[in-house]
């Protein structure tokens, strides 16, 4: 008798600690609600899912470079470039210091669309390439690359006609309304973009769990070692999951274009700190080889949460960055207790 | 056609590594259906040319003809759909995904683009059955014991059905029944006409099992005999190049007075182990026998408290003492070396300077900054007490041999004095000729007066150079045996052990 309760309390213990994310994202939602019972609305929660969702396709795609055991700190300016692409290639035809005046009529949105993603994917592959080929740490290459990205956006940004350097900006609502726009189910408007984060999370889902390239991954980053001596093509799956990376990067580079409407030189400066906050907060293991999406999305979903929630309690913007560092240790502390053994 | 006399054949292989050269015109061939044993001392160059076989390592010259046809496997990949499987030494396994992804890695079975985890499952099953092999296909692999997992290894290999199977030391983890089991499955494979490659340690599991054996040194072929006209000193030998009339050293050691009492010894968490109660003298050689599972481990790990105690009391020169951390048992005089000593106990990248004082890096401050002068002298200390082979105290000690390896993690710990010494399978996975100079080494730390308590797998040399022995079953003492009473050349003391292990199973 004795030792089946001790069993299920321990039960409960690890039930709690394998489902720590989403009792603190629960806590943080009671906390504010218990303080401000006007946050309690349906707007708030959609709110928090919209703002998480740019971010979110960022951090899905820096996930499986995560569970390779490698990072990426050029996703800001990488979406810094493909966002001032796409943003030049958006602008309204009546705008008369537009970036091509050649551009007497609004181009295919797919086109824009495809170069942003081009662009990200190139400069994955060379992070890629300075990983799986070059044998560079993850950390050294992207440091490399992001730098190489910014000088590229500000050279981009300067070419405009006027000479200026201003922001890229006044686009046309074609793209606006595709981008950033949403859609009304009763009285409850849903912003595009939510859809987007959730079919791009549920095709992250099928490649992680369902397909070759998901299954090789968590080999190399738990083992590569293991990966390889099963014949494991090691350089290729990394490259892989570079390229799919990329693809996520310049979707939301060019969603986040619609988002701030004004792309100049320093947009996207410091996402890669989010897209990776909400990795690990998400459980995604910086020594490789674990994680899981639906801990990614909810991991976004906190970032987000904490940042609303500051917001909307009118907490004092230094202090918010104190409460946010703190909170990310803890939740990521809480989290990995679920790895750590007794002995 | 006639079918090829030889499934593989290496010859004139060469392989050199910075300052070594690993593979000296080396000849190896195997006959299909047959299991051919490959033996020497470690780095040898057994391991080395397999993996130029498997591609991991790129031979530098020779040639390798599979069935008479010459082949170039340039990596694993391309070895694995020629034919050629291998179960590595060290347990190459994703520890945090399941059974069936680690047997199935590299070679996803796919339906519609997608895996096939039904398929998995079931191909796993099958093969599992096939093998009589207990575990969950979804179990996580990180979770099973190190003997299953070597099961899972060879049970993956066995189901590529490979023309050539290499097995390199298949059996450091597993059981005598589980030695068994594996040696039913390698007749049935050469039943079936597969040539097996099989690289041990254990002479009399070599002996057993194999028809032919080829013995390596220093990179160098030496020999190449019918099993049935070689015997067990001649193998080593030939190993070693020189007699070894006595396996184990002369008995120095003389137990004196009573050192440590350890009563009723449970750990915290289990499964641990349970209720264990002993006494250990000055001077004394504690065996610990067990199969795997018998949580041997987990008992010295409580001892020095990096496991926790949950019940019962260390009493140390007749005073209770309390290792509630292992910092603590270094201050009371506990040492322990780990079984897993590459991934516990090594510093792979540091010098041996670095290796063998990091445990006791306080002695060597002189106000903020350590003296190399004094590191530089105990580390020649380390070297000449344990006969370390080593170029210079610099080395790096990922670059010497396993032996070499143990036997700075052996001095390391020597240098703070310890007078109750844990050690867990010492001489795991190092040499004939190593493992003599281990034995010699624990029989004179026993002559100092120190107490040691030895964890082995290997009865022959718990019974070699213990004085008593205790036997431990599913975490609980079964039995304590004394020498001249129930072992040291006494019929029947193996069985007594085997028995006594079986106890609470």
């Amino acid at each position: 008798m004795e030792i089946e309760k001790r069993v299920g309390n321990k039960n409960i213990g690890e039930f709690l600690i394998n489902n720590a994310l989403y009792f603190i994202l629960g806590a943080i939602l009671v906390t504010v609600v218990s303080i401000k019972p006007s946050f309690a609305t349906l707007t708030n929660f959609i709110n928090i899912i919209k703002q998480a969702s740019t971010k979110g396709i960022l951090a899905l795609g820096c996930a499986g470079l995560i569970v390779i055991a490698g990072t990426d700190l050029s996703i800001g300016r990488v979406l810094g470039l493909s966002a001032a692409v796409t943003a030049s290639l958006v602008q309204s035809v009546t705008y008369a210091s537009r970036m091509y005046p050649q551009m007497t009529q609004q181009i295919n949105l797919l086109i824009p669309l495809f170069l942003s993603i081009a662009i990200a994917v190139i400069f994955s592959l060379i992070n890629g390439f300075g990983v799986a080929k070059l044998h560079l740490h993850a950390f050294i290459v992207s440091l490399g690359t992001q730098l190489i990205a910014y000088g590229l956006t500000c050279i981009y940004i300067e070419m405009q006609p006027s000479g200026s350097a201003q922001a890229l900006s006044t686009f046309n609502d074609n793209f606006l309304n595709k981008a950033a726009g949403s859609f009304s189910i009763g009285n409850v408007k849903i912003p595009y973009v939510m859809i987007y984060f959730l079919i791009c999370a549920f095709i992250m889902h099928i490649i992680w769990n369902k397909t070759k390239l998901g299954k090789d991954m968590f080999a190399v980053g738990g083992n590569p070692e293991a990966a390889k001596v099963s014949g494991v093509n090691v350089v290729k799956t990394i490259m892989l999951v570079y390229l799919v990376a990329g693809i996520y990067y310049g979707l939301a580079a060019f969603l986040e274009a619609a988002r701030v409407q004004s792309v100049g030189a320093n947009t996207g400066i410091n996402y890669e700190l989010d897209a990776i906050s909400a990795c690990v907060i998400g459980g995604v293991s910086f020594s490789g080889g674990v994680g899981t999406v639906i801990g990614v999305v909810i991991g976004s979903i906190i970032l987000q949460a904490i940042n609303y929630s500051l917001y909307f309690l009118s907490i004092n913007a230094y202090l918010q960055y104190i409460i946010k560092g703190l909170i990310i240790i803890i939740a990521v502390a809480i989290d990995v207790r679920k790895y750590l053994e007794k002995r | 056609m006639e079918p090829a006399k030889y499934v593989l054949e290496m010859i004139d292989i060469n392989k050199e590594f910075p300052g070594v050269k690993a593979l000296d015109n080396v000849q190896f061939r195997l006959k299909p259906g047959t299991v051919h044993a490959l033996m020497g001392e470690n780095g040898a160059g057994k391991s080395t040319l397999m993996k130029c076989l498997f591609g991991i390592y790129k031979k530098d010259s020779g040639t390798i003809l599979m069935e008479g046809e010459p082949v170039d496997l340039t990596d694993p990949r391309d070895a694995l759909d020629n034919g050629v499987a291998m179960v590595h030494q060290e347990l190459n396994q994703v520890l945090r995904r399941n059974v069936m992804e680690n047997v199935w890695l590299g070679r996803f079975p796919l339906k519609r683009g997608l895996v096939d985890h039904k398929k998995m499952y079931e191909g796993t099953k099958e093969i599992f059955e096939d093998l009589d092999i207990d575990v969950d296909p979804r179990e996580m692999i990180g979770r099973l014991s190190v003997s299953q997992r070597q099961m899972v290894e060879i049970a993956k290999a066995v189901s590529y059905d490979a023309k050539i199977l290499v097995l390199d030391e298949p059996t450091s983890s597993l059981t005598d029944e589980e030695v068994n089991h594996l040696f039913r499955i390698l007749e049935k494979l050469c039943d079936n006409g597969v040539g097996i490659v099989y690289i041990s340690h254990r002479i009399d599991e070599i002996l057993r099992i194999s028809s032919e054996v080829t013995i390596l040194r220093d990179g160098k072929w030496v020999a190449t005999r019918d099993s049935a006209n070689i015997t067990t000193d001649e193998i080593i030998t030939l190993m070693v190049n020189r007699d070894m009339e006595n396996r184990f050293p002369p008995k120095v050691n003389k137990p004196g007075d009573v050192l440590m009492e350890c009563k009723g010894i449970t750990g915290k968490y289990p499964p641990t182990c349970v209720d264990v109660s002993f006494e250990l003298r000055k001077g004394e050689v504690l065996g610990v026998a067990g199969l795997v599972g018998s949580r041997r481990t987990e008992l010295l790990n409580v001892l020095f408290g990096s496991m926790t105690l949950g019940e019962g009391e260390i009493i140390l020169h007749g005073k209770p003492v309390k290792n509630s951390s292992p910092e603590q048992a270094k201050k009371n005089h506990f040492a322990l070396i780990t079984e897993e000593r590459r991934s516990t106990g090594l510093f792979p990248e540091m010098n041996i300077i670095f290796n063998s004082t990091i445990s006791n890096i306080r002695a060597y401050l002189r106000g903020f900054l350590l003296t190399d002068k004094m590191m530089a002298k105990d580390t020649a200390k380390v070297i000449d007490d344990l006969r370390v082979r080593t170029p210079n105290q610099k080395a790096r000690i990922k670059n010497l041999s396993g032996g070499n390896q143990q036997k700075v993690i052996i001095g390391r710990w020597l240098l703070m004095e310890p007078e109750v010494l844990l050690l867990d399978e010492p001489t795991r996975g190092i040499d004939v000729g190593a493992k003599y100079e281990i034995y010699q080494l624990i029989l004179d730390l026993a002559a100092q007066d120190k107490g040691i308590i030895m964890v082995s797998s290997e009865m022959p040399e718990l019974l070699g150079i213990c004085d008593r022995i205790l036997v431990m079953s599913n975490g609980r003492l079964s039995g304590i045996l004394e020498r001249g009473v129930h072992f040291g050349d006494i019929e029947g003391e193996q069985e007594t052990i085997m028995r006594l292990a079986a106890k609470y199973v």
